[in-house]
């Protein structure tokens, strides 16, 4: 490994990463291949994290995300509390802030977050004392999801500098694409988000992106697609008129990327797939795939993610809470 | 009873004066006004440093009486007013029940005139319940005390009822103030529609909701012959239409809001439930037209529409939020600022806004320290530095994002038809 | 800042002659290098037992596993420490199981390293035996933990500290007690 002076972590919580510096991203990439080594050992389990509680506060179902978080949560020996609640629950009975203040008197460390509106996360951390880690706010930020997809193609590309990379889907509803789109303009990748004219969201360009509803034009001379889970079923007023010319139009299919794309292309989905829909069952499970990796690296970089908030120097990390009030 | 103010700088655009000067008030009349004012009076105050207009004029306000008592009654809303320099309030009828029938209005004037502070003029809904299907009773409206009526909040839908509305408001006399936006454009927008809605990931409201609204609006008045507001002008689009419209001679009038001349929708990168409004806080090209329009009289008055929320309906997720701000208490400042520091307006053109054009919009025989008017004074500290701070809030809520700003320009002291009164010190 | 008396202990030849005796007692003590791998802790100790493999393979004509092991994980400091502490990959691409393990630090000390480094090593697999080998032990052990192979014993003070310093990670080679 390089050897590089390495900025200390201070940071008390992650919710997005508009508020990261290039530094602080790279700083979770490092870490995140150590972790990613721990995953490989016969007992892939350390120490690190024993005492603290860590409560996964999932607002809006999710699988992945929430596992993934438990996981890497328990492969540092912390002690994992679940607690999922619909959000359209907070709308009606016990305010989100209440929650909040029942859960932290717990006497717990960290709160991971998934919610369906924006900001719920922030918000949550202006009422605790507790670490805050957003998992995903409404049209917001999914942090930890872009750090591990960044650490996926510099995994497999050998960096993020210089590279394109375009983003194709629901644009304008997409956490993922906004938190890719921070990261990996803060780390040098020129980037390119895709998709019908109405899920492309206003002023988007002025994120230092280009944006574009030509799928050609986004698959050429790309070094990644970043492809994005389409739901149609959700939407009441519709963005598009079928499945089917949503398919034809921006779906990755073989052909498609015969005819535009780079031999070497690497493809990423966040999950969970719509086989045929954004991408076909044959790019799916095809050689440029890394859809799979992105789920192994998933577990190491949100390990990477709660080991330095979990010994950050700044205001509010454990070390400071340990001797601190609480 | 009779009250001399010494001294003061009077700022009266009613009657186009900007000098020093005494004004002398006996009962509840102005009885003479400039120069040195040698008779006797049971009080005098001495406005040195001080400017003396007319008591302001608010068109928009959410009193919440009845129905919504633990945010703002009338008492507590008027408190605020005053606070404000406000001596006269539009208390818009979006009430539980809605204002629409005689009996509320004249409960609202009532409570009101038992608080002692200020009057408190009901707006009338345009449509029962305000469901946006049948006609109030205007005639009776305006015969109970309404000047306008307004279904603020919403927007009429319906064009035919809002044709048949403007029409009918036209014939009992009633202005008709028109709460523009196009619901379905808004869809579950929360923010306004740009780079800031795109970043933070919130619902976005497109200026165009407004605009095509206010568009609307201003061809069904042309056609009605009716006289028509707009309330709370937040785009350049806006301001644009309504200009057009006023030179070509439709009887419109605008109004502008002093937190939309004040924060830009980049402000909500706080996510501040308190800084969630409607219409949405607009861009810096939005703000910028605003004031355009203000300097050039395309829009003829500064309105709060203060609306108070409960600390926990505020304290939570953004979505889930309800839409105001209070603005009573933090007007003044505001605008200052907003205007009178940039350098758009001076000070008559400023008190203008919030007196006598007003006023005017309404077809009210006040706003003017004219000899033998209604004494609704305010005396104003142009200069003077206060902290907003919510302990010393009047309004029964504190649903500010101001609290906690260092502000300039204070208002020292308020008279009500002849009456001082006590307006918490600073 | 104080002012620090330094005391040069070793130098570069003294490091080199300690290195090589230690990988021919390793060496006499299991009876050649059958089923023997070494393993350093990171960052000097991975360095060292590069070194002694070497040293022992040129004896044996043979190759000697070398791992790698950061430790970060299994401290029980990490909210004591000062500096922010950094993960690295723990480098053992052999299976540990049945196997010898020398296990390799540059300065013995307190003992909590060595623990933490048992803890982990456990983690792996389960080995034969683990023996310790250290180019320096200063004494005040804290925990009974104890070397089988030393490079140097050096009396230090509680307050002093000990510095190794090797060419990969300061471009220089000698132990300093800094007092």
């Amino acid at each position: 490994m390089t050897k590089k002076k390495q900025i200390p972590w201070e940071k008390k919580n992650l919710l997005g990463i508009e508020e990261l510096s290039e530094e602080e991203i790279q700083l979770i990439l490092d870490h995140a291949v150590g972790f990613k080594e721990i995953l490989g050992r016969p007992i892939p389990k350390v120490p690190t994290l024993r005492g603290k509680t860590i409560v996964n506060l999932f607002c809006e179902p999710s699988t992945r995300t929430r596992s993934s978080f438990e996981l890497a949560a328990k492969r540092l020996s912390a002690d994992t509390l679940n607690v999922a609640t619909a959000s359209s629950s907070f709308a009606k009975g016990e305010s989100l802030k209440d929650t909040a203040k029942n859960i932290e008197a717990m006497k717990i460390d960290m709160i991971i977050m998934r919610h369906a509106c924006a900001g719920a996360p922030l918000f949550l951390s202006k009422n605790v004392d507790a670490s805050v880690i957003n998992a995903g706010d409404g049209s917001h930020e999914h942090p930890t999801q872009a750090l591990l997809d960044v650490f996926t193609v510099r995994e497999k590309l050998g960096k993020v500098s210089g590279l394109k990379v375009s983003i194709i889907g629901d644009i304008a509803h997409s956490r993922v694409a906004r938190s890719n789109i921070w990261a990996l303009t803060k780390m040098g990748a020129s980037v390119t988000v895709c998709g019908p004219k109405t899920l492309l969201p206003a002023e988007i360009e002025k994120m230092g992106i280009k944006a574009t509803s030509s799928l050609r034009e986004a698959v050429e001379g790309a070094d990644v697609l970043n492809v994005l889970r389409i739901q149609f079923e959700r939407q009441k007023k519709a963005f598009f008129p079928s499945l089917r010319e949503y398919v034809r139009e921006f779906g990755i299919k073989a052909d498609v990327l015969e005819k535009y794309a780079k031999k070497d292309i690497v493809i990423m989905h966040p999950g969970p797939i719509n086989r045929g829909v954004e991408l076909s069952q044959e790019v799916a499970d095809g050689p440029y795939s890394v859809i799979l990796d992105q789920v192994t690296n998933g577990v190491a970089v949100r390990m990477a993610i709660l080991f330095l908030l979990g010994h950050a120097r700044g205001k509010g990390g454990l070390k400071s809470r340990k001797n601190g009030k609480k | 009873m009779s009250i001399l103010i010494k001294n003061g700088h009077i700022i009266d655009p009613a009657q186009g004066i900007d000098k020093k000067g005494d004004i002398l008030i006996e009962g509840d009349e102005i009885s003479q006004i400039g120069g040195k004012i040698k008779k006797k009076a049971d009080v005098e105050i001495n406005a040195e440093g001080l400017i003396v207009a007319p008591g302001f004029i608010d068109l928009h306000s959410h009193l919440r009486e009845p129905g919504g008592e633990e945010k703002e009654t009338v008492e507590s809303g008027l408190r605020a007013a005053v606070a404000g320099g406000f001596t006269t309030v539009c208390a818009m009828p979006n009430t539980d029940p809605p204002c629409d029938t005689r009996a509320q209005v004249e409960f609202l004037k009532n409570r009101a005139k038992e608080t002692g502070l200020g009057t408190g003029l009901p707006v009338g809904a345009i449509t029962k319940d305000r469901k946006g299907t049948h006609m109030t009773e205007m005639c009776e409206l305006k015969e109970a005390g309404c000047l306008a009526v307004s279904d603020d909040g919403d927007s009429v839908e319906d064009s035919v009822i809002m044709r048949r509305a403007l029409e009918y408001a036209s014939m009992a006399d009633l202005v008709v103030m028109s709460h523009c936006e196009d619901k379905e454009l808004v869809d579950e927008g929360v923010m306004n529609e740009g780079y800031w809605s795109t970043v933070l990931g919130l619902g976005p409201i497109p200026g165009k909701a407004e605009s095509i609204m206010v568009d609307r609006d201003i061809q069904l008045a042309e056609l009605a012959g009716a006289r028509l507001h707009i309330a709370h002008v937040s785009t350049a689009e806006s301001v644009d239409i309504i200009r057009r419209a006023k030179a070509r001679g439709v009887r419109v009038t605008a109004e502008v809001t002093p937190h939309h001349l004040t924060l830009s929708d980049e402000a909500l990168t706080t996510y501040d439930t308190n800084l969630k409004v409607n219409p949405p806080l607009r861009s810096d090209n939005d703000i910028r037209e605003l004031k355009k329009g203000l300097k050039d009289g395309t829009i003829d008055a500064i309105a709060t529409d203060h609306a108070p929320h409960l600390e926990n309906e505020k304290e939570r997720e953004f979505n889930y939020a309800p839409f105001g701000m209070i603005g009573f208490e933090t007007a003044l400042p505001l605008v200052r600022k907003a205007l009178i520091e940039e350098g758009h307006l001076s000070w008559p053109e400023l008190i203008s806004k919030l007196t006598v054009s007003p006023a005017k919009v309404l077809g009210y025989d006040r706003g003017s320290l004219a000899v033998g008017e209604i004494a609704d004074i305010v005396l104003i500290n142009p200069d003077k530095e206060w902290v907003y701070e919510k302990s010393k809030v009047q309004s029964k809520s504190s649903n500010s994002p101001f609290i906690g700003w260092t502000l300039k320009g204070a208002v020292e002291g308020v008279i009500i038809a002849g009456k001082q009164v006590q307006v918490e010190q600073k | 800042m104080e002012f620090q008396k330094s005391s040069k202990i070793l130098d570069g030849e003294g490091i080199k002659r300690s290195l090589q005796r230690i990988a021919h007692e390793i060496l006499e003590k299991n009876q050649g290098i059958e089923n023997v791998v070494v393993i350093g802790i990171k960052s000097r100790g991975a360095h060292l037992a590069e070194r002694i493999a070497e040293n022992m393979g040129k004896i044996e004509n043979s190759e000697v596993p070398v791992g790698a092991l950061d430790i970060t994980m299994y401290r029980d400091d990490l909210t004591e420490v000062a500096e922010q502490p950094v993960v690295h990959a723990t480098e053992i691409d052999f299976d540990i199981t049945g196997k010898k393990i020398i296990l390799v630090d540059d300065v013995l000390y307190t003992g909590r390293t060595v623990r933490c480094a048992l803890d982990e090593l456990i983690d792996f697999g389960r080995p034969a035996n683990i023996q310790l080998a250290v180019l320096v032990d200063r004494g005040h052990r804290e925990l009974p933990i104890r070397p089988d192979f030393v490079g140097k014993n050096i009396p230090t003070a509680k307050e002093a500290s000990v510095e190794v310093r090797l060419k990969e990670t300061d471009d220089t080679e000698e132990v300093v007690v800094l007092a």
